[in-house]
């Protein structure tokens, strides 16, 4: 048995890699790679008579495979299906740090998952609370009700859409430049900020195409989206390159830090830094820079 | 008798001064006295050499029973002229007691196999074992235990007039009347003939086969008409699509990838990296794709690949073409791209196995490398690594050039998934040690780098260039804990073949297995 640690709600999640739970040969090192979390998937990825299989495999990957800082997290059978509730039960048993709601529609969607888990956790005598929630958006109803799910359970640590499913909805399919999506991403944003929790871009499933992911990548990160969903190890690194922050960025996040610590030892709120009035609306983002400069290697433990 | 890397070497295989191994580099200095090779005059002028038959070809060479028959592998897993040669010796002329000396043998000589269950083949010395020959082999059915040498060992003892050649045969791509060979012109065409090229010169017969006669001269000749007895046109030496694939091409594995990476970073971190830096890679999924990173890391830094050897395939010769590598010098061909390349592209050279790795001579190229990649099929802790044995000990593999390459070069990295299926690759010993870990530095696995503590300074540039590295032992454990430690294998005691380190030194042995019940 592999003691998981307890899950973060707020971490850094850059990547979330797919994999499908049957394959044991996938999911038994998918953390050598290097991606902030693993998306271990029940849902589409497995053939409707292998759900029960998949599960088995599932449950005894996160019970024996020690997966370290990698986050852990499943993507369950919609709530539509026969499976979502017996997905559930693996989950908790095993101990995911996080399960991902398919074609989340409603805060009533959520709220009804996070009652399931909240009985499974019983059940297997999980503590109260460990399992956390993500929603993916899949259709425009999700997308128009994003606020409502974002806010919906103190489980939910961010959302994310999924192209596929959304695009067919939308009569539409992948375009450079991602006017596709564009409405839908920016709704899907400004909800997830308005909420307080992250937001995932979708997958780029085009694996020949280098340019059109790499411009992906970079509009997301424009954006504002904390990571994104990749189906291939592959195409880690070139995300974890972007979403690094820039070392100016990582000098002055250290400097706001360290000012602020010695400010507000003194009692003082508001300071300047190079000039520039600092408050405490910094400190979440600076420190935030400084946990995605150490995550990219870029910054050694010491000052901060 | 223990030896350096703590094998129990039989006393009764110490006869005639050989030694165990002693460790890297311990016959360094000393005189050797080489055999003179046993050629016959030519005076009278001939025509041709032109032989109707193999068989007529044996009978001119003398050929009779006990002999040793040496063979070349550049036509690999398509190969034809070994089986042809040894059907003609033992089911025309109705020889026995014979021994190969190949370069390396694989599932293309199956039929040899039935040739040692018959007693026929009594000896095979090769560099390379595979397929039905290694498992009767294993199973002890040949009557002397088989001798493996490296690429490097191998003309070393043939120089040495430890192996003595009574007739080398030349698969020949084309050859002229007289002799003249060339891997390239014809339609089978391999590329270098390097192996061939040491046992040409010292056999006291050389049979050369063909399926493409060129008009004389066929320069410039790889295998030289002055060595050569008889010249035999056959319908066909191989298969072509087994000796040349059409293009190595690079791993597109994640795994593969990320490992080659870390080779490539592993590489850029040390010292030896800088411009008209030597190299060899194998053509392994991630020690081919170690080419793609490495050349990033030589763009970046601006600086030049001066000459890469070995085994040559396309990414290679394309980093030549581009004009980042100097020099090209090939010993095999593994793909079309670079039998195509061969003397062609210039800058691009053959060289014999001697050249290229031999230790009992004033150069090989193998002792002026900076860096070779090479994969394992297992490493332990005290970084010996096996190339041979499978995990049922079952002979199946090939040092080739692999222990001439790591003693030689400043750095030898092994690249190598940690587990393979079920089997750990880092365990506590290797079923056989191959190449010994004290010509081992770096091990670059998916799961972390290990650097050999005989190499402070290497640990110390991975450290400097913040390249994360554990011990070999965290490696092992790791491996273990995810599929378990197998039990020992049991043996034995029938020797079933030696391994010679490539001094001539005995580094191992393989016993014959005990049924697994």
């Amino acid at each position: 048995m592999i003691p998981r640690p307890r899950p973060e709600r707020f971490r850094l999640r850059r990547t979330m890699m797919f994999m499908n739970a049957q394959k044991p040969g996938l999911i038994k090192d998918a953390y050598i790679y290097g991606c902030d979390s693993i998306m271990l998937d029940l849902e589409d990825a497995v053939a409707e008579n292998q759900k029960d299989a998949a599960r088995f495999s599932l449950y005894h990957a996160l019970k024996t495979i020690d997966y370290g800082d990698t986050e852990v997290i499943v993507r369950i059978n919609g709530l539509d299906t026969p499976h979502w509730q017996e997905d559930i039960r693996v989950c908790v048993a095993g101990g995911a740090d996080g399960i991902r709601i398919a074609k989340c529609e409603s805060a009533q969607d959520v709220l009804t998952v996070e009652q399931a888990v909240e009985t499974a956790e019983e059940e297997f005598a999980v503590e109260k609370g460990r399992t956390l929630l993500m929603a993916a958006l899949e259709s425009p109803k999700g997308i128009l009700n994003a606020y409502e799910i974002c806010s919906a359970s103190e489980r939910m640590f961010g959302v994310a859409i999924s192209g596929g499913d959304f695009r067919k909805c939308m009569q539409t399919t992948p375009q450079r430049g991602g006017v596709d999506m564009l409405a839908a991403r920016g709704q899907m944003l400004l909800a997830a900020r308005a909420a307080g929790i992250q937001c995932f871009d979708t997958v780029f499933t085009d694996l020949d195409d280098e340019e059109g992911f790499q411009a992906e990548v970079l509009q997301n990160k424009a954006m504002g989206f904390d990571g994104k969903s990749l189906i291939n190890p592959r195409q880690i690194r070139f995300v974890h390159q972007v979403f690094a922050p820039t070392e100016k960025e990582i000098i002055q996040a250290e400097k706001i830090l360290l000012a602020y610590r010695e400010q507000s030892a003194a009692g003082v709120g508001v300071f300047t830094v190079d000039g520039k009035m600092i408050d405490i609306a910094f400190i979440p983002g600076a420190k935030r820079t400084i946990q995605l400069a150490k995550a990219c290697g870029m910054y050694e433990e010491g000052a901060l | 008798m223990k030896n350096a890397v703590g094998r129990d070497i039989p006393e009764s295989l110490l006869t005639g001064g050989r030694e165990v191994y002693q460790g890297k580099n311990y016959m360094d200095g000393r005189y050797i006295q080489k055999a003179a090779p046993y050629t016959r005059r030519c005076e009278t002028p001939r025509e041709s050499k032109l032989t109707e038959s193999i068989a007529k070809a044996l009978k001119d060479c003398g050929a009779k029973s006990g002999m040793t028959f040496s063979f070349h592998h550049h036509l690999r897993d398509g190969d034809y002229v070994v089986n042809m040669v040894m059907k003609s010796a033992i089911e025309e002329l109705g020889l026995t007691d014979l021994t190969i000396a190949a370069t390396s043998l694989g599932a293309a000589h199956d039929p040899v196999a039935g040739y040692i269950e018959q007693g026929r083949v009594i000896g095979i010395q090769t560099s390379g074992i595979r397929g039905r020959i290694g498992e009767v082999v294993s199973a002890g059915r040949l009557k002397t235990p088989a001798v493996i040498r490296s690429h490097g060992g191998r003309p070393r003892a043939i120089e040495g007039g430890e192996v003595h050649i009574d007739i080398a045969f030349i698969a020949a791509p084309t050859s002229d009347c007289m002799g003249n060979c060339r891997g390239i012109g014809g339609k089978s065409n391999c590329g270098s003939l390097g192996y061939a090229m040491t046992d040409a010169k010292y056999a006291d017969h050389v049979v050369v086969i063909t399926d493409c006669l060129v008009d004389f001269p066929n320069m410039p000749a790889s295998v030289e008409a002055i060595d050569v007895d008889s010249v035999v046109v056959v319908g066909s030496i191989g298969d072509s699509r087994k000796i040349a694939s059409a293009a190595a091409r690079i791993s597109q594995n994640p795994r593969d990838l990320m490992m080659a990476e870390n080779v490539a970073k592993v590489i850029a971190s040390t010292p030896y990296f800088k411009d008209g830096f030597s190299f060899q890679t194998g053509v392994g999924g991630p020690s081919l794709a170690a080419n793609l990173f490495l050349e990033k890391y030589m763009d970046e830094r601006n600086i030049k690949m001066g000459w890469a050897i070995g085994g040559i395939c396309g990414p290679m010769v394309e980093l030549l073409k581009k004009g980042k590598v100097g020099k090209v010098i090939d010993v095999q061909d593994f793909d079309l791209d670079g039998v195509n390349s061969i003397n062609q592209t210039p800058g691009h050279f053959e060289m014999s196995a001697s050249q290229y790795a031999n230790p009992a001579n004033k150069g090989a190229f193998v002792n002026k490398l900076d860096y070779v990649v090479l994969a394992a099929l297992e490493i332990d802790t005290g970084f010996n690594v096996n190339v041979l044995t499978g995990s049922d000990g079952v002979l199946r593999g090939a040092p080739g050039g692999h222990p001439d390459t790591a003693a030689g070069s400043k750095c030898c990295i092994i690249v190598t998934p940690l587990i393979r299926g079920r089997m750990a690759t880092v365990c506590e010993h290797v079923v056989t040690v191959t190449t010994p870990g004290d010509c081992v530095d770096v091990l670059v696995t998916d799961y972390g780098i290990a650097v050999n503590p005989t190499r402070p300074d290497l640990a110390a540039c991975l450290d400097a260039a913040k390249i994360p590295h554990v011990t070999i032992e965290e490696l092992k454990e790791k491996a273990y804990s995810l599929v378990g430690r197998p039990d020992d294998l049991e043996w034995e005691d029938q020797v079933v073949a030696v391994l010679e380190a490539r001094d001539g030194t005995i580094l191992d042995v393989v016993r014959k297995i005990k049924p697994y019940t």
